[in-house]
């Protein structure tokens, strides 16, 4: 295959796109890592490269389980892209998502032990999902824009999470939820594989889920209605496509995955709960650069996120170094900040195809 | 000779197409050059060219004789080159006068000085005879206004080159007329003219010369004066074109739709947009609702297709009142509907074509097995409507339908609702901005359809389309039947008397 055959290639574009971006975003962030301590610069930024790695097979386990929550939010924000809709509500849906499956973990003792886990996370997602369906049927019926109301379904979201914690499962001395105990995901042998790492099932479910949607997007009818609403809902309406329905389904599925994501990372063993503060989940807004990074393709959203767990861990080994750890935030904040621009370098890779093909004529 | 552009040898390719393959096109001063191609033969390609908005791969370009490089639109204007745009440029909540000016604001000390370009627009308006009305809003005014404001545009900016691109697709007959008249006037001030066009009627009243365009080739220029129609669409086509349409006696067989007493209101006004509408339409007929647009032929059709519920009165198909089911009842059970606007309601541009031919049959157990689809038979489906239509393609079944050229883009969606097996097909303008191959092409389909024994209900503004292929007509005026005529024994200037409500036939009285 010869360079400029390659370049027009639709998918290297894609994925040459995302590199270029990284690799920017990487240059950027080692310069503001030399302004803000020059001397150990160097040694910061080839933690950054390596982070899960630094810590072994334990620090690689952590950052699969870091990338666990953010690769769902990621899938919930793609998910709605395809299907046209931009899903900023990921972080309402997350937190409710969570406080079901805490919910469901704590109080439904009547369901045998080893099911309890499985039922807390079909909780997680309908809570997950019923959040979502409120965006969608506000845009399906009254046309208000999802964006708009998913913010505010965030803020809305949190609040009622902290009053439903503080009435339902409040630990009152830590200011927290009650710990699942009886509802903690299993470790599927990941403990054997990642020794003393905090990498659970979850893991392995999210990259089953990322599979599932890839599947019900580009294989099946369902997929094919969605992304027709999407691409234009008039002429859906024309196919005689139930563009309203495929509208809520579209906000319910993402909300769903937001809402799996919430109970995946808070049932897991890993001292993780819902604190009773103003603050919304970061893990929702995380999903927005995943998916971004992923171009909203389920596969590449996989990796998005594993690269974006990767950064976490990275900055978390950081630590070490005299750092001020705001400054790993954003050497991390700018290289997701990149991302965001591959699509320009898409265009970008485009015209020096163009270029290239002009010259071998 | 005196040049005022000259564009030599122009090569620009997309990816899988050649859209322009060594071209030369050569315009004098002070004429009107009509620039002649099917859709698809590369003339939007070149003025885009010109325009600066694509840079060519090989070529030249020489303006006023001297060679210049056109990087972006503002080098061409800076160069006196101006193009109104087949879908208008226009800001719509603004109004004529800012839309005019923006851009090229006179400005003093940071604020605004309107009264000037008023003033200026208002001599520029008198001196070329384009009436407007510089405080009216853009979204309120007619489309024939909206391309004033267009032309009004180029002259405030100086431009004396001036490219019109399809200008009349969007225009009424009157509309034409008028512009026709402008473009004689513009130039007798001494601009020139690129028009772009593959209506040959409108190149013999205006145009001095034209050059010819073919699948991305340059075929020639000729004067127009001493060359023939039939002489020009050869030369376009690439073999003779018949213009009489050739069509058998109907064999017209029962009534299939029945439409009684429609009534819908409407959305903008509090009047009815269809009032009190009845008609039967039967089989082996071809029936054309005629009218000015914006008379009720749109929401008649959305009523018919499901698209629009119903205020008053039914529907009925094959006996059955479909008055309100649903619109995928109606698309599978034998209503096709080649819809007015095809990128509003016709395609899913960002689907490709094999996507697009299944578009309302996807479901169908032939397309899909257990709700996953069957790729295999969907490109099956894809490249045998490809074939037996004709529905040309940079990359065939997977090109992404943007990229497709309109007359393909409607091939496809004629493909697409003939191909289901239909009893009835409601076609509205499906000749719509498309080129004398392309035109001839679905008149004969729709006329195969009718010989088939399907009923056909074409809703068009083109009173030669409608006279010429269909075998009765009713006329709307302001949401109402008119009249209903036999085509071989009205004119068009009865045709027009109905069309403009100043006349109405037995029966439709006004109550």
């Amino acid at each position: 295959m010869n360079v400029s055959k390659l370049l027009n290639n639709r998918s290297f574009k894609s994925v040459s796109a995302s590199v270029i971006v990284i690799l920017l975003g990487l240059l950027v962030g080692y310069i503001i890592l030399l302004i803000s301590n020059p001397r150990q610069a160097t040694e910061g930024f080839m933690i950054i490269l390596k982070g899960g790695f630094n810590g072994g097979l334990r620090g690689v386990g952590n950052m699969l389980h870091n990338a666990m929550p953010i690769i769902l939010t990621g899938l919930s924000v793609g998910f709605a892209f395809k299907t046209g809709l931009f899903n900023i509500g990921a972080s309402g849906q997350f937190i409710l998502g969570a406080f079901a499956a805490i919910y469901i973990g704590v109080k439904w003792t009547f369901v045998p032990v080893e099911f309890l886990w499985i039922v807390a996370l079909c909780g997680s997602i309908v809570a997950g999902a019923l959040w979502g369906a409120l965006a969608g049927i506000l845009k399906a019926y009254r046309n208000v824009n999802e964006v708009i109301t998913s913010i505010m379904l965030n803020y809305i979201g949190m609040y009622l999470v902290n009053f439903m914690v503080v009435n339902t499962v409040f630990d009152l001395t830590r200011n927290q939820s009650i710990s699942p105990v009886n509802a903690y995901l299993p470790t599927a042998g990941m403990n054997v594989l990642f020794p003393f790492s905090s990498v659970n099932v979850g893991f392995i479910i999210a990259i089953v889920v990322a599979i599932l949607m890839y599947i019900i997007l580009e294989k099946t009818t369902f997929g094919f209605e969605l992304k027709a609403v999407g691409y234009n809902r008039e002429a859906s309406r024309y196919a005689g496509i139930n563009e309203k329905k495929s509208i809520i389904l579209s906000m319910m599925i993402a909300g769903g995955l937001s809402g799996l994501g919430g109970g995946l990372l808070y049932l897991s063993n890993t001292g993780k709960h819902i604190e009773v503060v103003d603050l919304l989940a970061s893990e929702g807004f995380n999903g927005i650069p995943v998916a971004l990074l992923g171009l909203s393709n389920p596969i590449g959203i996989i990796f998005a996120g594993l690269f974006v767990g990767h950064m976490n861990m990275g900055g978390f080994y950081m630590q070490k170094l005299r750092f001020v750890p705001e400054v790993i935030d954003i050497m991390i904040a700018i290289i997701i900040y990149f991302s965001a621009l591959s699509l320009a370098f898409k265009s970008f890779i485009e015209s020096i195809a163009r270029k290239l093909r002009g010259k071998t004529l | 000779m005196d040049y005022v552009i000259e564009m030599l040898n122009i090569t620009k390719e997309f990816p899988g197409i050649i859209a322009n393959d060594n071209i030369t096109l050569q315009v004098k001063k002070g004429e009107i050059h009509a620039l002649l191609g099917e859709n698809g033969a590369g003339k939007s390609t070149l003025m885009s060219v010109l325009f600066g908005l694509y840079i060519p791969e090989k070529g030249t370009i020489k303006v006023r004789g001297k060679e210049v490089k056109i990087n972006n639109p503002n080098a061409a204007n800076d160069l006196g080159i101006g193009m109104v745009h087949q879908h208008f440029k226009l800001v719509h909540n603004f109004s004529v006068l800012e839309n005019i000016v923006l851009g090229v604001e006179t400005v003093k000390n940071g604020f605004l000085k309107m009264d000037e370009a008023k003033k200026r627009i208002i001599e520029l308006s008198k001196q070329y005879n384009l009436r407007v009305e510089p405080d009216a809003i853009i979204e309120d005014i007619s489309v024939g206004m909206q391309q004033r404001v267009e032309i009004l545009k180029m002259l405030y900016r100086e431009n004396d080159i001036l490219i019109f691109d399809e200008p009349t697709a969007v225009l009424t007959p009157q509309e034409i007329e008028e512009l026709m008249k402008i473009m004689k006037r513009l130039v007798e001030e001494g601009k020139s003219i690129i028009f772009i066009t593959h209506k040959l009627n409108e190149i013999k009243q205006v145009a001095d010369r034209v050059s010819v365009l073919r699948k991305g080739k340059y075929i020639g220029t000729v004067d127009v004066a001493n060359t023939s129609k039939e002489e020009m669409s050869e030369m376009m086509v690439g073999r003779k074109v018949i213009f009489d349409i050739n069509k058998k006696e109907a064999n017209i067989g029962e009534t299939i739709l029945s439409v009684k007493n429609l009534s819908i209101n409407s959305k903008v006004h509090g009047k009815s947009a269809v009032n009190n509408v009845s008609f039967d339409l039967r089989k082996g007929e071809i029936l054309c609702v005629a009218g000015i647009e914006g008379n009720g032929q749109t929401e008649l059709v959305y009523a018919l297709t499901g698209l629009l519920p119903v205020d008053g009165g039914e529907i009925f198909y094959k006996g059955e009142n479909i008055t309100h089911k649903s619109i995928r009842f109606r698309n599978s059970t034998g209503i096709s509907h080649i819809p007015e606007d095809r990128h509003k309601h016709g395609l899913v541009l960002d689907f490709t074509l094999a996507e697009n031919l299944v578009l309302q049959t996807y479901f169908l157990d032939q397309y899909q097995k257990h709700g996953f689809i069957d790729f295999k038979s969907r490109l099956k489906n894809a490249e045998n409507m490809i074939n037996q239509y004709d529905i040309r393609s940079g990359e065939g079944s997977i090109t992404y339908v943007r990229s497709m050229s309109g007359g393909n883009q409607q091939k496809a969606i004629v493909a697409r609702e003939v191909e289901k097996d239909p009893d009835v097909i409601i076609a509205v303008q499906p000749t719509r901005g498309l080129d004398v191959g392309a035109i001839e092409y679905i008149h004969n389909q729709l006329i195969k359809q009718r010989d088939m024994g399907r009923a056909v209900l074409l809703v068009s503004l083109e009173l030669s389309e409608v006279l010429g292929i269909s075998d009765r007509i009713v006329v709307m005026y302001e949401g109402e039947i008119v009249g209903d005529v036999n085509p071989s024994e009205v004119t068009q200037q009865e045709l027009g008397l109905y069309m403009s409500g100043s006349k109405r036939g037995v029966g439709y009285e006004r109550k």
